[in-house]
């Protein structure tokens, strides 16, 4: 039960905030994203920290419709605690950014915000794969309303954009999560949906029909990540969203995607994952290479950021299918990075938006004058995003390329001191192309802050600088009644929603050890899964599977990888 | 010789089977009685005694001893209850339909209008509606193909006058000839369907037309005549379930038709199509998954473009009638993924409800009725003054803007129906939806189900616009297109029933995804024997139409059929009797 109320503390605040008057709403909603953060710790204290096993800790489960072989059933790794304690971090942080910004249907506002608060737990904790898929699809709904009723000028078609995306990858996902179930069932002759259980039919069926479910689930996966050529419904759903809307979305929906890759696809699929690895990160290196072009040219500053996801999720990706143990800590590690660095971002964007209700860097520059506190972090967080030593992003973001790098030799024999290069499907080449995303990422974010931030001042017109607040001109959205009460510089509230995620960047990029150990054990686990499948292909052809570079390749085993 | 008694079984016999039916008939007998009443007290009983009747006769279902010798045991009650249950419902939606105008004139000038019983429908509106009741009760438990044809017509005659006099518009006398001619085309389809299949078989019985097609599989393939007749009548109670390509009159009828009218056109057809449909393919039966090559083949071309017609099409749709007339056409789609997977192969996979193709289907079937009467409840509901004067039923999907705020409980429960409809987790459509994925890879039909994702995908759009534009959209028409100033505000109809039929549904749409033994009763409906079983009997060929030795075959080999839908696993190795 203390999995499932980190589900249900949300909802019911949500059933209470729906009856309560709306002048309550705002402190119900804090209240209801707060409490959560008591079976949290009470999690925390309990779970095993150093378990390699493959069984998930603290699980419950119970029959839902014993028919079809449903179950509510729950449990979770390491991993899916840190995404879990992001989540329920992000929860207050978006509730409390929103006081100022959300000024008409406020009850409404809240109370999806705390149902999507508790689908998106249960996503993470679902050891089922129908409750699985049954969370993973509401999430859609309170997305959905939030950007519809509270978005800006474009949002119905960034709204439905999303919500179809989704829906469509993620049937065709439940297609093949449904065919795995039935291949169970024709083993064993009872229909389950459980995902370990299924996890284990899955990891045997042949290369073949591994190939088409991995399709599938990758398909439905991959559009919520997003990775590169169905990641086009994000710039648009950012851009309009609310700022907490964006937040929520950038900091855990899109982890929704390379979660559900890393629990499901992969351990259902070891054999195609490892097939599939070049053309994945293939895709993912074009999203970062392209997006961060895209980035370059951008003017809307939101926008901005939200293709920066769109990169910074590719290096994740990268990172995961390099399939190396440095790779994948990295890719887990990047999920909660990006939640951190980029929520951030957004907030400190809709912290502009709401004083000049614009987002363009033609009409805003030299911030730093007028605002120095945002500006600072501001300028923190751009560099935590941008990977800059010492903070968060920078560790990540090394660690995934550091695993494509060792995962395979591309080089072949021609670099004779090269890094001993992992068993893998990548390669220095893979690394080294993504590497220029780096130095993309670099160029767009520090321009971006350059403009905003340093540089002459400038204000949108009606905001002089000398008197900026008063009523504001007509050309700017909607009637703001909350114009007033906002200070220049960030207000205290606004400040205590910040701390704790600077504070976060800075511990996770100092010192990132404790988090990088207790991932140890799943991901230690996809890694041998992957070996053993990896085995397993050798084992069926002798030949080298197509698109794998290095079929024979292991570290113990120096004399083979020479006379390669 | 109880088994010869089954076979050769008295009238008497079969009307013990069939209380319900009786019991609506005379309903029916009574609301035409009392229909033409002068005094409107005395008339308005009309809607009461149909509800009564109906709960009597859903109780009913449960007490009678359903034939045993049809294909598919368990269907009978099945069908009996989802026709009474759904029924039920119906008629809250059809509150107020009978006599509109009339009785509104009535009302307001009681000076100048004296009651006409001859102008009066009110009686007939509720008999027809009870016998077409009564017929999908009868084609629920059919077991010949004679009373087949007859329980289907008797489904669809009434409704072809109910959509007639439906309102008091031309439009509605338009639809309901345009229904009559394109009915009577697959009526006759379909008869010519059934007439070559007694001439392939010798029979009309179901059980004996289904040795005889076992007999003729184990022979080396199903007679050419007996494979025409079997496609013939497919694409002829095609016309039933509004399936590629007997669909086309779909769209215009339910736009023709009022919106209460349209709800039952939506599933009392259609239930009765799918009953045919499933006691027919059961007499051929599905052999390790897989109907006989051509009749597969068939209704995997149907079923692949009604799916994705009355998908694509509704997309383009601004008429919410039109939107729901080509869905109920897409749902088809979907239920026939679940039919031509089948019951459960009993060789390859466990027999459980989700690898029981057929009761997906009758599943479906049941959610399908609540999830699309809850949409064409609050379609019902709306109406606002016509350019005549007259109440007009609402149509074009921007008057459904900001209707959350406006009424929220018609609102919402236009939303929950839409999202329900999409499929969407954790309604009782998604649960409706998972058993036809399941099914359909059990039956090794995968490509079928890629098409189905598609398919729901599609769906999405014109739900979710459905639901967007009555939960999220503002009230107040956009600025760039005003309301032509000719249209009065949209209002709610003044009939309870309604309104209620509408929260019903919401509440159906929410609990039945909770197990509450829809499933279970779904599976033992659902369970049917596999066909080319009984391809080891020996009996003489029953084409020669003998009826003695028809008789004689069925007798000699009912201990088979009983014992088959019981235990399905249990492989006929039955000794060969012989016939006395």
């Amino acid at each position: 039960m203390l999995l499932l109320s980190l589900v249900l503390i949300p909802l019911l605040f949500a059933a209470a905030l729906a009856c309560l008057p709306k002048q309550r709403a705002f402190s119900v909603a804090l209240i209801g994203t707060l409490v959560p953060v008591i079976p949290l710790l009470a999690i925390a204290q309990r779970m095993d920290w150093t378990s390699r096993a493959d069984t998930a800790e603290l699980a419950r489960s119970f029959d839902w419709i014993p028919e079809l072989g449903l179950k509510v059933s729950v449990g979770l790794d390491t991993v899916s605690f840190l995404l879990v304690a992001l989540s329920v971090l992000l929860g207050p942080i978006c509730v409390a950014a929103s006081r100022t910004a959300i000024d008409r249907r406020v009850k409404t506002y809240y109370f999806w915000l705390l149902t999507l608060q508790g689908m998106m737990t249960g996503v993470f904790l679902a050891r089922d794969v129908i409750l699985f898929y049954v969370f993973f699809e509401f999430t859609l709904i309170p997305m959905f309303v939030l950007i519809n009723l509270y978005g800006s000028t474009n949002r119905k078609a960034a709204a439905t954009k999303f919500f179809l995306y989704t829906f469509t990858g993620s049937v065709i996902a439940l297609a093949g999560l449904v065919f795995v179930a039935w291949q169970h069932a024709s083993i064993r002759g009872s229909w389950t949906f459980d995902l370990p259980e299924l996890a284990r039919t899955a990891a045997n069926m042949p290369l073949e029909q591994q190939l088409w479910v991995f399709a599938a689930l990758m398909l439905g996966f991959s559009v919520k990540v997003p990775l590169f050529p169905v990641h086009t419904w994000l710039p648009l759903a950012h851009t309009e969203a609310p700022t907490a809307g964006s937040v929520v979305l950038a900091g855990v929906l899109l982890k929704l995607g390379t979660y559900a890759i890393f629990a499901i696809a992969i351990p259902f699929c070891p054999q195609a994952a490892i097939t599939a690895a070049p053309f994945l990160a293939t895709l993912a290196i074009a999203g970062i290479i392209l997006t961060g072009l895209i980035c370059w040219v951008q003017t809307d500053v939101k926008k901005l950021v939200a293709y920066s996801s769109v990169a910074h999720l590719g290096f994740c990706m990268l990172g995961l299918f390099s399939y190396t143990p440095a790779g994948v800590s990295g890719s887990v590690l990047y999920m909660i990075n990006h939640g951190l660095s980029t929520g951030a971002l957004f907030l400190l964007i809709g912290m502009v938006y709401e004083r000049y209700h614009t987002r363009s860097m033609k009409e805003l520059g030299g911030l730093a004058a007028k605002m120095p506190v945002w500006a600072t972090f501001m300028v923190f967080f751009a560099m935590a995003s941008v990977g800059l030593p010492g903070l968060n992003g920078f560790i990540s973001e090394f660690m995934c390329l550091l695993g494509a790098f060792q995962s395979g030799n591309a080089w072949g024999g021609i670099a004779p001191g090269q890094v001993a290069g992992l068993a893998g499907e990548l390669g220095p080449y893979f690394a080294a192309v993504a590497g220029t995303g780096m130095i993309i990422a670099a160029i767009y974010t520090l321009y971006m802050v350059k403009k905003v931030v340093w540089g002459p001042l400038v204000l949108p017109p009606g905001h002089d600088h000398h008197n900026h607040d008063h009523g504001h001109s007509e050309h700017t959205l909607g009637a703001d009644a909350h114009h007033g009460p906002l200070p220049t510089d960030l207000s205290a509230r606004e400040i205590t929603i910040l701390l704790p995620l600077a504070a976060l960047c800075l511990g996770l990029g100092l010192y990132p050890k404790p988090a990088l150990s207790i991932i140890q054990g799943p991901v230690d686990r996809t890694v041998d899964t992957i070996r053993q499948a990896r085995a397993q292909l050798e084992r069926q052809a002798p030949m080298p599977v197509p698109g794998k570079l290095t079929a024979a390749d292991s570290p113990s085993d120096p004399a083979q990888r020479g006379s390669r | 010789m109880s088994s010869l008694l089954l076979a050769n079984m008295s009238i008497g016999d079969k009307l013990a089977a069939m209380y319900p039916e009786v019991v609506l008939f005379a309903a029916a007998c009574a609301a035409m009685i009392i229909g033409p009443s002068a005094n409107p007290r005395v008339r308005a009983l009309c809607a009461p005694i149909t509800l009564l009747a109906l709960i009597i006769a859903g109780a009913l279902a449960f007490q009678t001893t359903p034939l045993t010798d049809t294909a598919v045991p368990g269907l009978a009650l099945y069908g009996k209850v989802l026709a009474a249950a759904i029924g039920f419902l119906l008629v809250l939606v059809l509150h107020g339909v009978a006599d509109r105008d009339y009785e509104d004139a009535l009302r307001t000038d009681p000076a100048r209008n004296r009651f006409d019983s001859g102008r009066s429908n009110r009686g007939e509106f509720y008999a027809f509606f009870l016998f077409s009741i009564t017929g999908l009760m009868l084609v629920a438990g059919a077991d010949d193909l004679i009373w087949l044809f007859l329980a289907l017509e008797l489904t669809s005659l009434p409704t072809y006058i109910l959509v007639a006099i439906s309102t008091a518009r031309n439009r509605s006398m338009e639809a309901g000839v345009k229904y009559f001619f394109l009915g009577a085309l697959g009526a006759a389809t379909f008869l010519f369907g059934f007439a070559l299949l007694y001439g392939a078989t010798g029979s009309t019985f179901l059980a004996d037309i289904r040795l005889v097609l076992a007999q003729q599989t184990a022979a080396g393939g199903l007679n050419p005549i007996a494979i025409a007749g079997l496609i013939l009548s497919v694409i002829g109670i095609g016309f039933k379930i509004a399936a590629v390509p007997m669909h086309f009159y779909t769209p215009d009828v339910y736009e023709g038709a009022s919106a209460s009218v349209s709800a039952m056109l939506a599933f009392v057809p259609k239930a009765a199509g799918f009953f045919a449909l499933i006691l027919i393919l059961a007499a051929v039966g599905w052999n390790d998954g897989r109907l006989p090559s051509p009749i597969h083949e068939v209704l995997v071309a149907m079923a692949v473009l009604t799916m994705t017609v009355g998908n694509v099409l509704a997309l383009l749709q601004s008429s919410v009638k039109r939107i729901l007339a080509y869905s109920s056409i897409a749902h088809s789609g979907y239920m026939l993924v679940g039919l031509i997977a089948g019951p459960a192969a009993i060789s390859s996979s466990p027999s459980v409800f989700s690898s029981n193709g057929l009761a997906a289907v009758l599943l479906y079937l049941a959610i399908y009725g609540v999830m699309n009467l809850g949409a064409f409840a609050v379609l019902a509901s709306l109406e606002r003054t016509g350019p005549d004067g007259r109440p007009e039923e609402i149509d074009r999907i921007d008057d459904l803007r900001g209707l959350c705020r406006t009424r929220p409980v018609l609102g919402y429960t236009l939303v929950l129906s839409a999202l329900a409809m999409l499929g969407f987790p954790p309604t009782a459509g998604f649960l409706a939806k998972l058993p036809l994925f399941t099914s359909a890879f059990s039956a090794g039909h995968a490509a079928l189900l890629i098409v189905l994702a598609i398919n729901s995908a599609i769906a999405a759009a014109y739900y979710l616009r459905l639901a967007y534009v009555a939960w999220l959209d503002s009230p107040e028409p956009t600025p760039g297109s005003p309301l032509p100033a000719t249209e009065s505000p949209v209002r709610v109809a003044p009939f309870a029933g309604r309104l209620l039929a509408g929260i019903a549904s919401s509440v159906g749409i929410i609990i039945l995804a909770l197990p509450l033994g829809l499933l279970a009763a779904a599976e033992s409906a659902g369970r049917a024997p596999t066909a080319g079983r009984g391809s080891t009997i020996g009996t003489k060929s029953s084409s020669t139409g003998e009826p003695a030795a028809n008789a004689a075959t069925t007798a000699a080999n009912t201990p088979l059929l009983q014992t088959l839908p019981i235990a399905p696993s249990a492989t006929p190795a039955t000794p060969h009797s012989s016939p006395n």
